[in-house]
């Protein structure tokens, strides 16, 4: 005989997962006291939100779904604003939820949320289990679900005498069948052709990508594409890491807190391939006026997301790693007309203004700039929300690693915990978190995970002793009124970092600031650098 | 601009809420939802009537796609099915007015199917804007309540909407 909870982690080992985030609560301790005997890695998050976010972090970094577990009740719901975020953002991830006892559903028990309900619009797909005998089936599927497709989490809510029951055996099914899910994967061979044709008779083409194209893992296909035909590449910011900053026809993130060239890049060119992305408000922010300029094909896996923002001449629906080899074998030695490969050039040598210094203070955009050369080629940085997402996603100059944000969500706090996440699936690499003094508060609970687990995770505070963004929308719109945006009653930061036992220092300049940079990435320990910012640095 | 959406979705609980959940989540409107088992057990049926320009109903149908439970979307097109709901009135009836509501039934064939000393029961299973008709005429009696359905609609001819 084996229980439910034992299936679980066996269903979790058939998976090939190795890492696991969570936080024990009562209706989920069976499955607790299994995961306790198995070789699969429990981490201790210490607010169930950051659980989500770390899953992300892992599945962005290990191409895997993150898993994270919680309780039922106020642990579930603590979960919905990390689900939330890797919705938003197309992230595979496989939440697990201690409900209370079948018997006692819907009498409003001691911790007992409607967490299946309450998450409907945040999931691709959820289970409430009823049966024992549901479990192989439904980790199966839902593994599938997550990972197949335009990926997204999908939450498994386990009542506690489902974990407790015990059935005969456990077999793990080796396939799936949902009726009702069949993603589209290769692209419509005539809709490629018909790509193709477009593209050579346009004279200024232009690729917009998205984070589909990291998602699908397509990256290296995607590059040599661009190589081969020339076509200049703008990225949104989830897309940021396609293309090396420094590649000379990558013109930057777009958008209403994009580069300048890349805008004008989108509004010169007659021709858009759009790469899976669903060009939300922040990207194109007046939709109707990019399609009168030019010819759109848009790539996606999702046909939803095909002429819901954007109007689109030609769809194509299907993985980005199929589209591209077809789209590689069929434009052959193509590369696009040389005058606007020499334009684009020219605005590239535009690209970087060198921000002013105020004494005292760290310039956090150069700071940014300069920070990769301090890293190895394949650091992973991750930006919190706000102005230092913008700072990070306009100056850092990325190689082969890659820029982890919430682009979708923008959920502030996301960093310290998707840091955790990344560090776990990519243990050699440097991994960098990038936040505000606000969005560090909202999530600086984790230092504890990042301390217990020894996690050479390295924190830049942009200190600015106010929530930047928002104020600078305060100044643009509302009369320069500052309402609640003044962060008063901050801790001493480097007394927390104390606190938790992570070396630390503070900035006043950006000499002293990559002084330490330069030493924090030689030690396998977590860092906390502290960098005092002029106040009213612009976001762009 | 109307539309009638027929939905096979696996016959499993939650499926309704996350269906009638997504068109208010994405701000569109429903004029009505009808839902039954299909020959397969294991499958129900989802008949939706809907208002919406083209862009609101490519969306939809594609939104629809996406639920994990949906097998299949299909707008029915305009002309080329047939679609029926029903619908019991009560009507205030006198005796003196009595043959005449009866009359009214006779005309529309819808029948009485329950009679009280002040009142009378009419069921009619018709279209949809026969049923407009039938409530127009049934108006000036005074109607005490009215229960409806969903509407549900078939293909006419060979063509089924079928797994």
């Amino acid at each position: 005989m084996i229980s439910g909870a034992e299936i679980m982690v066996k269903c979790l080992e058939a998976e090939g997962i190795k890492v696991i985030f969570g936080y024990p609560g009562a209706t989920i301790c069976p499955f607790y006291d299994k995961i306790y005997d198995s070789d699969i890695k429990h981490i201790l998050v210490r607010q169930e939100q950051n659980a989500a976010h770390a899953a992300s972090g892992y599945a962005r970094c290990s191409g895997k779904p993150g898993v994270c577990v919680a309780t039922s009740g106020p642990g579930a719901t603590n979960l919905i604003t990390g689900i939330a975020t890797a919705y938003t953002d197309s992230i595979p991830m496989v939440a697990i939820t201690g409900q209370v006892k079948s018997d006692l559903l819907g009498r409003d028990v001691f911790q007992e949320a409607d967490i299946t309900g309450a998450c409907e619009p945040f999931v691709k797909h959820s289970y409430i289990v009823n049966k024992t005998e549901d479990l192989p089936r439904v980790f199966r599927e839902a593994f599938h679900i997550a990972s197949t497709g335009r990926k997204g989490p999908v939450l498994i809510d386990i009542p506690m005498d489902i974990q407790e029951n015990e059935i005969e055996e456990f077999v793990y099914p080796e396939k799936v069948n949902i009726p009702g899910y069949k993603p589209t994967t290769k692209g419509h061979a005539i809709q490629i052709k018909r790509a193709v044709e477009a593209i050579k008779n346009s004279k200024r083409p232009l690729i917009v990508s998205g984070g589909g194209v990291l998602l699908s893992g397509v990256k290296p296909k995607f590059q040599k594409f661009a190589d081969n035909t020339k076509i200049p590449v703008i990225s949104t910011m989830m897309g940021i890491g396609v293309m090396p900053s420094d590649h000379e026809m990558y013109l930057g993130m777009l958008g209403t807190h994009g580069k300048r060239v890349a805008n004008r890049a989108l509004y010169e060119a007659d021709l858009v391939i759009v790469c899976g992305a669903r060009l939300g408000d922040r990207a194109v922010a007046a939709p109707h006026q990019m399609s009168e300029n030019n010819t759109v094909i848009h790539i996606d896996i999702d046909p939803a997301e095909i002429g819901k923002n954007v109007k689109t001449e030609i769809p194509i629906v299907g993985d980005m790693k199929n589209v591209m080899n077809m789209l590689i074998e069929e434009i052959g030695d193509y590369q696009v007309p040389k005058l606007w490969q020499d334009t684009v050039k020219t605005w590239k040598k535009e690209l970087f203004r060198i921000p002013p210094v105020f004494d005292g203070f760290v310039e956090l955009r150069t700071l940014v700039s300069h920070l990769s050369a301090m890293l190895r080629s394949k650091a992973i940085l991750v930006a919190d929300v706000g102005q230092n997402q913008i700072w990070c996603a306009n100056n850092f100059r990325i190689r082969e690693g890659r820029f982890l944000t919430t682009g979708g969500m923008g959920t502030m706090g996301y960093s310290i915990p998707a840091a955790v996440g990344a560090k776990f699936a990519r243990p050699t690499r440097d991994v960098v978190v990038v936040c505000g003094d606000g969005s560090f508060q909202m999530s600086m609970n984790e230092l504890a995970t990042i301390s217990g687990n020894n996690l050479a995770i390295k924190i830049i505070i942009m200190r600015n002793h106010r929530l930047g963004m928002v104020r600078e929308l305060q100044d643009n719109n509302y009369n320069k009124r500052h309402s609640a945006t003044v962060l008063q009653g901050d801790p001493d930061f480097l007394k927390i970092a104390e606190a938790y036992g992570i070396d630390h220092a503070e900035a006043n300049s950006n000499e002293e600031a990559e002084e330490i940079i330069k030493k924090m990435v030689k030690s396998d320990k977590p860092f906390i650098l502290v960098c005092n910012v002029y106040p009213d640095t612009p976001s762009i | 601009m109307q539309y009638t959406l027929s939905i096979l979705v696996e016959n499993q609980a939650g499926v309704l809420s996350k269906i009638s959940g997504l068109f208010s989540r994405r701000g569109f409107n429903i004029d009505s939802l009808a839902v039954g088992v299909t020959a397969d057990p294991g499958i129900s049926r989802i008949t939706i009537v809907a208002n919406g320009d083209e862009y609101v109903v490519e969306q939809l149908e594609k939104q629809l796609n996406k639920v994990i439970p949906v097998i299949k979307v299909k707008r029915l097109t305009e002309g080329e099915f047939i679609s029926r709901e029903l619908i019991l009135i009560k009507v205030h009836c006198a005796a003196s007015k009595r043959s005449e509501i009866i009359k009214t039934a006779e005309l529309m064939q819808a029948k009485i199917v329950d009679a009280a000393p002040s009142c009378v029961t009419v069921e009619y299973c018709e279209t949809s804007s026969r049923v407009k008709t039938l409530i127009d005429m049934l108006k000036p009696y005074g109607i005490r309540e009215i229960v409806r359905t969903g509407t549900i609609a078939i293909d006419r001819g060979n063509s089924a909407v079928s797994v």
